[in-house]
């Protein structure tokens, strides 16, 4: 049943498979960035409340569920590295940490912007603003340590070894963060509720989400490439790749 | 010799032989304990004497503190054996890793937490804290001291390895640190209420649980990784 799966255990498959995908990501990317963003900065109606400033919600929401989303997939890949001892999904989790970070830092940012007009301040000690500045720490974590090791085998190794037990402890950060914030300053701000968004705005904002997740599948495909030739360097397709051979992948 | 024996044996020689090192060289548990002095001296000065003040802001303040002070012996626990080789030599033998690993994470505990729980009333007074709350202050610190050396000894098994651990260190472990220092705090709060504050200390006390057993399976796969 798994056989179709272990060719990709070597890198030289991988690659292959990441140039398969990678059209397929970078179409929904621009697809759904260049639907969602029109649709939800231009024709999706205003708030009644908000007026126009609300419509940071098609980058802030979306890149805040995807932080979540490239941490339980970095996680979902250190395991793999960690059980069936695959180097290619150790590397994986080297690709998406970056991104995930990057993904974390926006919404951090997008939320500070949006909360200065909205709250007044940039920053308020809110449970969910707290825990994704946690989640940040815990991605900058893990590539800080990938990069001090010189050994980079060991690197990755350590890496996932981190990254499993940040998705063991992202729960009870989570939860002990709320429950922190509620029992100092009580219930202050609910964002809005998922299910009482108006159907105009809502689609554009699904095709945001899925805009996000094809942007962070390309970019991880990308890196996850650069991360095998940089690994793989001594191989002969490698170099074969590089002088540009006629029988390259 | 029956098995359970051998396995009680290298626990014990493993702990004590860390708790001689550290007592032989008296610094390493005074100098936490100076740190935290120091730290705490520090936060009056900087947020200004009035008691009313000081006595809300205690509870944090000596958890922040607590939490500074275990981080300093962190580096130290796995980085002298690593570096004479007796590491390599312990993970060699025949004898669960996790076991060996579980007697050093005591030791730490036994260098740099218990001095603390056994200070903490001084400091509580210190810091004008009601003397209702001395006796959670006590407790939290020693259900959730053990807990900080259990999380840090993961982060101090992946750093083993590398030249300048030392930074490095607090940027993994503190993250994972929050949530003892909410419960504790919250629970010196409540009880400064004089409220019922066991709640806090059941869910301390299950994270210590989930702790003991996973983090030496945790920190043994990470010094694999580092030793190899």
């Amino acid at each position: 049943m798994w056989k179709w799966l272990h060719p990709y255990a070597k890198t030289q498959k991988a690659y292959q498979l990441c140039n398969t995908f990678m059209p397929y990501f970078a179409v929904i990317t621009i697809v759904c960035f260049a639907v969602g963003w029109v649709w939800g900065l231009a024709f999706a109606p205003a708030d009644y409340q908000q007026k126009d400033s609300y419509r940071i919600i098609f980058i802030h929401v979306p890149s805040a569920i995807m932080s979540m989303g490239a941490y339980s997939s970095m996680a979902i890949a250190a395991f793999i590295a960690m059980v069936w001892q695959l180097r290619n999904a150790e590397l994986a989790v080297i690709a998406i940490a970056p991104v995930g970070a990057a993904v974390t830092a926006i919404a951090l940012i997008t939320g500070a912007a949006w909360g200065k007009p909205m709250w007044g301040a940039w920053w308020v000690w809110d449970a969910r603003l707290t825990s994704e500045l946690i989640l940040l720490f815990l991605y900058l974590g893990v590539i800080a340590l990938y990069h001090s090791f010189e050994d980079k085998a060991a690197a990755g190794k350590a890496s996932c070894i981190l990254a499993l037990v940040g998705v063991v402890n992202l729960p009870i950060i989570h939860f002990s963060v709320e429950w922190w914030n509620t029992l100092h300053q009580g219930a202050t701000i609910t964002k809005f509720d998922g299910s009482a968004i108006h159907p105009s705005m809502f689609w554009p904002l699904m095709i945001n989400i899925v805009a996000f997740v094809g942007v962070i599948g390309w970019v991880t495909l990308i890196r996850l490439k650069n991360e095998i030739i940089q690994r793989e360097k001594h191989r002969p397709w490698v170099r074969e790749l590089v002088s540009g051979g006629k029988n390259a992948v | 010799m029956k098995k359970h024996d051998s396995y009680w044996r290298i626990l014990s020689t493993v702990y004590k032989k860390d708790c001689v090192l550290a007592f032989r060289q008296r610094s390493e548990i005074i100098n936490p304990l100076l740190f935290f002095l120091i730290v705490i001296t520090l936060f009056p000065l900087g947020i200004g004497p009035e008691p009313q003040l000081l006595a809300r802001m205690a509870p944090g303040i000596i958890w922040v503190a607590a939490l500074l002070s275990t981080m300093l012996g962190l580096d130290k626990m796995f980085r002298e054996d690593f570096n004479d080789g007796s590491l390599e030599q312990l993970l060699l033998s025949p004898f669960p890793n996790t076991l060996i690993v579980f007697a050093k994470i005591a030791a730490h505990w036994t260098i740099t937490g218990l001095p603390l729980i056994i200070m903490a009333p001084m400091f509580a007074m210190l810091l004008n804290l009601d003397s209702t709350a001395w006796n959670a202050t006590i407790l939290t610190l020693a259900i959730g001291t053990p807990l900080l050396s259990l999380i840090g000894a993961i982060g101090a098994a992946l750093t083993v390895g590398l030249q300048k651990g030392g930074v490095l260190l607090s940027l993994l472990v503190l993250p994972l640190y929050i949530p003892v220092l909410i419960f504790a705090t919250s629970a010196i709060d409540t009880s400064a209420m004089s409220l019922d504050y066991s709640g806090q200390l059941a869910i301390l006390g299950a994270m210590l649980a989930v702790a003991i057993v996973s983090a030496p399976f945790a920190v043994s796969s990470a010094l694999k990784v580092s030793v190899s």
